[in-house]
């Protein structure tokens, strides 16, 4: 096969990953904090491109406004669901957690199959986007390209503000021991809520990129979030830029494994993660 | 009345109802009752007295069920035989999913069996003998041990009745032998149980083993019912479906299976013209249940009547 064809599908592999980053790394960012595996973020995620489209094609918002609008609209309905309902879960066995998400997951895709089939609908390229670069050895259509860089300029920002900044401390630190931190004054509460808001609105953010790639459908989060899943157990949850560089890196492999081999592509990463558990359980990156 | 007396007088209620259920209900419908409260049932020996939870035994019952069929249909093997397969295909199964998921715990045993079924899903969607979107369709009944003619619902029925019977006895079995108490002194508290010099490890694969193998059994014995197997089968929809199942009818209960089951499959029966109305249903009993309601329906008649005769 030609040269080219291996960069077409490096190119394919490291938008999944940029994907694949970009959820994960809400589902560390949730976990860390609230013991619970977000079942709910592939729905939160097709939310996003949903949210992206009625914007368009109801309000005659285009992308750009989008980008900006849609995670704090998903952000606000992830808010509201760890008022009402995840908020009643933290002292039971965190099992209920992903029993309930995967709960909302489930009315989340059903009442958006119900009002929309499961048929795609086209989100068009912003103009701006359009067009294709020549680098040479491939073309690199526009909005792929900005994909990349965009998910991965998000993906380091949260790094930084996790690790980097006071707000991050914070974090870090009530994720270690939140009542400690609650005796030193600082509302724990309302920081899980806000840190499950921000894990959601970056599972929107998400689905608005992806909504011009991929197309906007009910079932888009379903399969992808279990890919996820995947990732983070082979990432193991317990370091940002673990989640960012497994995220990354098994898109490329997956990518790499359509050219050499395109009838494994779909299992590889699980194949993967397999061996990863019977090597070291605990994740690439995790802790014991 | 004591715990067991309570247990005998539920057996015979549910052994009557399900005896006479084809004088009221259509045949095909009780059976496919049968084989996914069994199915059930081989979920709630995991999450119920193992503590861990599955979210990838549709791959179990999947394979159970494309096993069997093919037995059937290509191999022509007698319906007894295809469905002892099916099973065996799903306890071999077990046991190499089991030994990769049982060495981690809690969440992410449930991520891990969940992403482990979605690469199961993916090879029969490719695998050449699972006949891909379509399926194993016309998979035959043969006479059981050549001598009764499955093809008469009456007879199949009770037939699928005597396998839904033997697993719940086998499970009953299982969990009153020391090994099933092991198994709750396990996910009661595991480090305990590994200072007492348990291998906790062993019995949480044999466990995983034997759930698998019965939910193989219910899928094996579903596609004689329907006379196919599907990709719906090993999709993750229907390992959501089973939680649900023992959720709503009380995790850890002997019973709860069974009911939960029942309420389920007849739920999507009279909500199935109403399409994606199944899945917000469920998705809604789902939150329901985790909030308001977490024994489900045996689980708080049991509480109900123990509050009862304590006071």
């Amino acid at each position: 096969m030609s040269t080219q064809a291996l960069f077409g599908q490096l190119l394919i592999g490291l938008i999944n990953g940029s994907f694949y980053a970009l959820l994960s790394l809400g589902l560390a960012v949730i976990f860390g904090l609230l013991n619970i595996i977000n079942f709910a973020h592939g729905a939160q995620y097709m939310l996003g491109a949903f949210v992206a489209y009625f914007l368009l094609n109801k309000a005659g918002l285009g992308y750009w406004w989008a980008l900006v609008i849609t995670p704090f609209v998903v952000g606000a309905v992830g808010v509201v669901i760890e008022r009402l309902m995840l908020s009643r879960l933290y002292k039971l066995d965190h099992l209920y957690g992903l029993l309930l998400t995967f709960g909302l997951a489930l009315v989340f895709e059903g009442t958006f199959s119900h009002q929309f089939g499961s048929a795609g609908m086209p989100y068009s390229i912003p103009e701006s986007l359009q067009g294709v670069q020549n680098l040479g050895f491939m073309y690199l259509p526009n909005y792929r390209g900005w994909v990349i860089f965009a998910s991965l300029v998000i993906c380091l920002a949260t790094w930084f503000v996790i690790e980097r900044t006071k707000l991050g401390s914070y974090l870090r630190a009530a994720t270690e021991n939140p009542t400690l931190v609650q005796a030193f004054g600082i509302n724990v509460p309302r920081m899980i809520t806000l840190t499950y808001g921000a894990g959601v609105g970056l599972a929107a953010l998400a689905g608005v990129f992806a909504a011009p790639i991929y197309q906007v459908s009910p079932q888009m989060g379903s399969s992808l979030i279990i890919v996820v899943f995947a990732v983070v157990v082979i990432g193991g949850m317990g370091s940002i830029m673990g989640s960012i560089l497994t995220g990354f890196g098994l898109g490329i492999i997956e990518g790499l494994t359509k050219y050499i081999y395109p009838e494994a592509s779909s299992t590889v990463i699980f194949v993967i993660m397999a061996i990863v558990l019977m090597i070291r359980p605990q994740g690439l990156f995790g802790q014991r | 009345m004591s715990e067991l007396r309570y247990e005998r007088v539920a057996f015979a209620v549910m052994f009557v109802a399900f005896a006479v259920a084809p004088l009221v209900i259509y045949p095909n419908f009780g059976m496919q009752l049968l084989c996914f409260a069994l199915f059930a049932c081989a979920f709630n020996l995991l999450i119920g007295f193992g503590g861990l939870l599955s979210f990838g035994h549709a791959m179990f019952f999947g394979m159970g069920s494309y096993l069997a069929a093919h037995a059937a249909l290509v191999w022509g093997l007698p319906i007894e035989i295809a469905i002892l397969t099916g099973a065996a295909t799903s306890a071999v199964l077990g046991a190499v999913t089991g030994l990769i998921a049982i060495r981690r715990q809690g969440i992410y045993f449930a991520m891990i069996t969940l992403a482990l079924a979605q690469m199961v899903y993916f090879f029969c969607l490719r695998a050449p003998f699972t006949g891909g979107e379509n399926g194993i369709n016309s998979v035959p009944r043969t006479h059981l041990l050549g001598l009764v003619d499955l093809n008469q619902p009456l007879a199949m029925y009770y037939f699928v009745f005597a396998i839904f019977l033997a697993g719940f006895l086998l499970i009953h079995r299982i969990i009153h032998s020391p090994f099933g108490q092991v198994l709750k002194a396990i996910r009661e508290n595991e480090p305990r149980a590994v200072s007492l010099g348990y291998r906790t490890e062993r019995y949480k694969l044999a466990a995983f083993v034997l759930s698998a193998a019965l939910a193989g059994l219910a899928g094996a014995t579903k596609a004689m019912v329907v006379h196919n197997a599907s990709l719906t089968d090993v999709y993750w929809a229907m390992s959501g479906e089973v939680v649900l199942m023992t959720l709503l009818g009380g995790m850890g209960t002997v019973f709860g299976p069974v009911v939960g089951a029942v309420v389920i499959i007849s739920m999507q029966l009279y909500l199935a013209e109403l399409g994606s109305w199944v899945t917000i249903a469920q998705g809604m009993i789902f939150v329901f249940c985790v909030l308001a309601f977490r024994r489900g329906i045996v689980g708080e008649i049991e509480a109900f009547l123990r509050k009862r005769s304590a006071s």
